[in-house]
């Protein structure tokens, strides 16, 4: 009996939790509709997204494209299948690996962040003089962050990609001895516009659940110094098992037949 | 106001408020008139922020009503009690400077969020507001985080009489600094209340700050206002628990709930 009420009592925390965050979001969107907009908000917060984060989504990119052109040479060689190497790395790279690998990082540099500065915030009572002072704290923290995650986070895919394609170019070029021209041709040959576009729209989704999770967990963050930890803690672990879960649904989205 | 001198400026009827299980306040009732001053005294835990809090709309009430020059604002739209907030100014207890903004910034903060004004302009009224809490204008420069809490303490009061609201609260103006600059707070006070003509709400548990800003003091207790009167009074009050307060005393009607939680979390809020 005992363990049937823990487990209702684990599905109504849940719930709680789920119904907590569509409020929370919800708010954040009816505000963010009507004015007052803040601008300079909203660039700084694109700047932090998409500049800053250049490069370790950068590093992340060319190594995993490298790694990509090697693994799948050495594997691909037991059935003599070694020229589909460009193929499988931009496939990969511009489906799954830029996207999942550059909101990964994302989440742990931008969502932590994040996490931490608003609930800092929320400690020292600065939501509340927000509020004392006529400003809406939706409208000036939280959504200037939505804004510029949704928008940022395809432009950092859309670098990674490329990145991405480079490092396995470098890779096919100089280690495994394809000719240059032909390894982009083959790149080029089989890519077709829906495995760039269904990433940049994980892109948007990733950026968007990064900095809802970094705001949410922020603006609720408990008293004091631990009750900021939790919230960046709680912030990064669940945007990340969101991150992997979206993108699961909306690779069967794109690619379920 | 000449609007008219029966409508008080700040009137709370019933007002109820629970964390889980702990009652804060029990339908508290409280009547500020314009142009008064009234201090909130009462130990910690007891309500009194929570009480501002609700006046301000950062907590929702469980019950009662709240009226600003006679308007309820328990059931605003956020829109319109963003209106009635533009006559509202606090100081917080522990400054809540904005800490990504210069000095300059916070100060004007109000007027360029909430009034659209130039930057420009709203510099000039910073620096003048800081001057009238006797910083010097290289002060607006710094960042918060640069300031002592004496000087913190006068930046965040500067920015709440930026606006010149019509009323203002202060939490804790006196907490964490030295007799002497809990002293000159204090005067500061009385003058921007006094230029300002505001009518002002502040809670303390420093009653030689209460003595020198209140027109009125107000004791709470278990929730409730328990003993109200002119500050004159506040030591011929003939209440046993007003009593043991300002003589600071262990022993009386008031029993110290030791290891009580002492306010509500602050995730808890809507």
């Amino acid at each position: 009996m005992n363990f049937v009420a823990a487990i209702g009592r684990l599905l109504i925390s849940f719930f709680e939790a789920v119904g907590r965050i569509a409020m929370f979001t919800g708010l954040a969107l009816f505000h963010s509709l009507r004015p007052p907009y803040y601008p300079r908000l909203i660039a700084r917060q694109m700047i932090d997204i998409g500049y800053y984060s250049l490069p370790v989504v950068g590093l992340t990119a060319i190594f995993t494209g490298m790694v990509l052109a090697l693994q799948s040479y050495s594997g691909f060689a037991r059935f003599s299948a070694e020229s589909a190497v460009a193929t499988v790395v931009v496939i990969s790279i511009t489906r799954e690996l830029g996207p999942v690998l550059a909101a990964l990082m994302v989440a742990g540099r931008i969502g932590a962040s994040m996490a931490a500065e608003i609930g800092t915030m929320r400690v020292t009572e600065q939501i509340d003089a927000l509020t004392t002072l006529s400003t809406n704290p939706y409208k000036y923290l939280v959504m200037p962050r939505l804004l510029a995650g949704i928008a940022m986070m395809p432009v950092l895919v859309l670098v990674a990609d490329i990145i991405g394609v480079f490092g396995g170019y470098i890779i096919g070029v100089n280690k495994l001895g394809f000719n240059p021209a032909a390894y982009l041709k083959s790149t080029f040959e089989y890519l077709e516009f829906k495995d760039v576009f269904s990433g940049l729209v994980k892109a948007a989704v990733f950026g968007f659940i990064i900095t809802l999770m970094g705001c949410y967990h922020g603006y609720h963050s408990q008293r004091g110094a631990q009750g900021v930890g939790t919230a960046t803690i709680n912030a990064v672990v669940s945007a990340l098992i969101l991150i992997l879960v979206f993108n699961y649904m909306i690779t069967e989205l794109f690619f379920s037949r | 106001m000449s609007t008219n001198l029966q409508t008080p400026k700040i009137k709370v009827r019933g007002l109820k408020k629970a964390f889980g299980r702990k009652v804060v306040l029990d339908g508290l009732d409280l009547d500020v008139m314009s142009g008064e001053s009234v201090v909130i005294i009462g130990g910690s835990g007891t309500g009194k922020s929570v009480l501002l809090k609700c006046i301000l709309g950062i907590i929702q009430p469980d019950a009662g009503s709240i009226e600003i020059d006679g308007e309820e604002v328990t059931r605003m739209s956020s829109r319109e009690r963003e209106r009635v907030m533009r006559k509202f100014g606090m100081l917080f207890q522990g400054g809540a400077l904005f800490d990504s903004l210069r000095v300059w910034e916070n100060v004007s903060f109000g007027l360029v969020q909430a009034q659209g004004m130039e930057r420009v302009q709203a510099k000039d009224i910073a620096i003048r507001k800081l001057a009238a809490v006797g910083l010097g204008p290289e002060v607006g420069e710094l960042l918060p985080a640069e300031l002592s809490g004496g000087m913190q303490k006068r930046v965040a009061l500067a920015r709440a009489i930026a606006t010149e609201p019509e009323i203002i609260f202060f939490d804790e103006p006196t907490t964490g600094l030295d007799p002497i600059m809990s002293d000159v707070i204090n005067d500061l006070i009385v003058d921007c209340v006094k230029q300002l003509g505001a009518t002002t709400l502040s809670i303390t548990h420093d009653l030689a700050s209460a003595r020198k800003i209140a027109h009125r003091i107000a004791m709470i207790y278990n929730g409730k206002i328990i003993w109200s009167g002119p500050v004159q009074k506040i030591d011929y009050t003939g209440n046993a628990y007003v009593d043991q307060f300002i003589h600071g005393r262990a022993e009386g009607p008031i029993k110290v709930e030791v290891g009580a939680i002492n306010d509500p979390t602050p995730g808890s809020r809507r």
